[in-house]
């Protein structure tokens, strides 16, 4: 029986015209920004998490902390040094490197562009930082001990729209703070401004463009093992706090690890999430709001339907029913339209983000969102459709009956 | 002579009455008819604008309920019913056929005429059969598809006819079923409605047109501000007497 209502809604609703369906567009854009946001979450989690350098989970990050303009340890007052480095190494069962920033000036083909150069240790810790950044080299080599004026960069000065004005190749020399360096290799893409805007070289060349003395930005450790890593900070918080003679609570020192970062990240984006949200539900309670206005709208225009279905036979509770699922099918149609743009786009927003990062993040399509985005559309546009119905329902058939 | 066979009475009026109140007026529109109508019967409803047709037949069919007095169909009184009886009243027992036809447009002829069924819960085939058997019966059957825009106002009538035939109902009301329609389209649809009556369908018209009450039914109940003013009856076998209807019409104007 209910079956037979739904056949005639949805004979009306093929009959309704282009103004029923603008009304849907509420329903239809908050559909699409939940079922897109959902979908896309894990890879705007990944994309903006490689933004701040983030990959693996254990490695553990201590820079001097003051008022940071700039790279990470940059703008620190009382900076790291290569003796707070020397007693780090020193722990029991943990790997640690000096990680250096530097912003250099970088000429190449006659053009000037500001960037940054960071140091790869030599020897065991080349290994570990290659680790650690998962370096690779798209064109030419990885650097290796003993390379002087040599130079790997980042995947950005491969482009066209490296500020250049042309692409930067394996065999080119550029100019470093006024000496010269031979390109040797360029770094595969890692998805972030920072890494892939990077000149990489040898400790000792860097040493030679700066004048850091025993000054260090970052101190990476890395400890023997995940269930260490605990462990870890609170051993090098209690040393750097004795070496540094500074008291707990007063620390001018930072220690951080990437869970925690990922952890501020994954706040950012809930932060983020909750406001697109919001603008979903205000725009699918003015899209409901809508459905209630076409209903009513309906409900004026075929009066005389009604009370024809009066006359011959109809309760008011089955023209309540019928006007009930019309509007029901209503919110469902504008729900399939959001289910089907917002996979659109969470679809093409991964895809998107995989050729950004140059990663293979999964193209999830969850039966369970697109059901609950169809019963929860179908939902609203039957509470929407109560009054509308109710109205319909008693609408008395002599009178509707006697207008031409 | 032979004596007429007793026939029940399927339709009884009792002292109904129906006023509206707009303000400080009464408008009386039906005012006290008492009418018998026995099963089979062919009764046309005559008089000006006005005088209460279209209010009677609204009680008679149970659109509307009077303000005092009683209505019975098939010996229960219908004054009494709830909202949801009397629409299930009207779909059973009760067919309707309007001068303006009021076909659902967004339906094709065959749906209308399944419409009553479905608000009755028949299942589909039997509707598809039912309505397909309606609709040849008005001579309709190759216009099942069609929708109310495609139709002549005589073919909509004939839907209309067969629609209002759908549940079998126990009487068919019609207000100026040939109202829209040309001589010709309307006395097709007049034809369609003698056949009913033949088959023994108790056919209630409301028409303001002398010579159609004269023609087909067999009694006339004349209303006026609301009252019955008169009942002319046709002898069996025989037209109305010497169209004493055309004298009373000329009397009347």
């Amino acid at each position: 029986m209910i079956k037979d209502y739904f056949v005639l809604s949805v004979k009306n609703l093929k009959h309704r015209g282009l103004r029923s369906w603008l009304t849907l567009l509420g329903i239809v854009i908050g559909v699409t920004a939940v079922v897109a946001l959902i979908s896309l979450g894990n890879g705007l989690q990944t994309a903006v998490a490689s933004q701040f350098g983030v990959s693996s989970t254990d490695l553990i990050t201590v820079q001097a902390s003051g008022i940071q303009y700039g790279p990470p340890g940059s703008g620190a007052v009382v900076p790291l040094t290569t003796q707070d480095l020397t007693q780090i190494k020193n722990l029991p069962s943990v790997k640690a490197v000096a990680r250096d920033i530097v912003p250099v000036k970088v000429i190449f083909n006659q053009k000037a562009v500001f960037s940054y150069a960071t140091n790869i240790p030599s020897g065991s810790d080349r290994q570990f930082v290659y680790s650690q950044i998962n370096a690779q080299a798209i064109s030419g080599r990885l650097l290796k001990d003993g390379d002087i004026g040599k130079i790997v960069v980042g995947y950005n000065f491969y482009t066209d729209s490296n500020g250049f004005g042309k692409a930067v190749i394996p065999g080119n020399t550029i100019m470093i703070q006024n000496k010269s360096f031979q390109v040797v290799g360029i770094l595969s893409r890692q998805g972030s401004f920072v890494f892939d805007n990077v000149v990489y070289m040898n400790q000792n060349d860097l040493d030679s463009i700066s004048n850091y003395g025993n000054r260090i930005d970052i101190i990476a450790i890395e400890p023997a093992s995940k269930d260490l890593v605990n462990r870890t900070i609170s051993d090098v918080e209690n040393l750097l706090l004795k070496l540094r003679n500074v008291k707990k609570d007063a620390e001018n020192f930072q220690i951080s690890t990437p869970e925690a970062s990922l952890n501020q990240v994954k706040q950012i984006l809930n932060g983020v999430q909750i406001f697109i949200a919001i603008i979903a539900s205000i725009s699918i309670f003015i899209g409901a709001i809508g459905i209630v206005n076409t209903m009513f709208t309906s409900v004026l225009e075929r009066r005389k339907d009604i009370g024809i279905m009066k006359s011959i036979g109809a309760t008011n509770e089955q023209i309540f029913l019928q006007f009930f699922i019309e509007s029901s099918l209503l919110g469902l149609v504008g729900g399939i339209i959001g289910v089907i743009l917002g996979e659109f786009v969470g679809i093409f927003g991964t895809v998107g983000i995989n050729s950004f990062l140059g990663r293979h993040l999964p193209i999830t399509i969850s039966l369970g969102l697109i059901l609950s985005a169809l019963i929860g559309s179908f939902l609203i546009g039957g509470i929407a459709g109560i009054v509308p119905a109710l109205n319909a329902a008693k609408q008395n058939p002599v009178e509707t009956l006697r207008e031409e | 002579m032979e004596k007429e066979k007793k026939k029940s009475v399927l339709i009884e009026l009792k002292k109904v009455f129906k006023y509206y109140f707009m303000g400080e007026n009464v408008v009386k529109a039906v005012d006290g008819i008492s009418i018998k109508v026995n099963e089979g019967e062919f009764i046309a409803i005559m008089g000006p604008s006005g005088s209460g047709k279209s209010t009677s037949m609204n009680l008679v069919g149970s659109l509307d309920v009077p303000t005092k007095g009683h209505i019975f169909l098939d010996g229960e009184d219908i004054s009494t019913f709830s909202e949801s009886d009397l629409a299930q009243l009207r779909g059973q027992k009760i067919g309707f056929i309007f001068q303006s036809f009021n076909l659902i447009p967004n339906l094709t002829a065959k749906e209308n005429v399944m419409l009553p069924m479905t608000f009755q819960g028949i299942p589909e085939e039997e509707r598809e059969i039912k309505s397909e058997d309606l609709l040849e019966m008005v001579e309709l059957g190759d216009r099942m598809n069609h929708y109310p825009s495609q139709l002549s106002g005589g073919q909509k009538q004939r839907v209309a006819i067969a629609r209002a035939l759908a549940n079998d109902p126990e009487v068919i009301l019609a207000d100026e079923p040939t109202g829209n329609l040309d001589t010709k389209t309307g006395s097709i649809v007049m034809h369609f409605l003698d056949k009913l009556h033949k088959q023994g369908k108790t056919i209630i018209m409301i028409t303001h047109e002398p010579e159609l009450a004269e023609y087909h039914a067999e009694i006339v109940y004349w209303l006026r501000d609301g009252k019955l003013e008169r009942t002319t009856r046709k002898k069996k076998g025989k037209r109305y007497v010497d169209g004493e209807i055309k004298r009373l019409v000329k009397a009347r104007k």
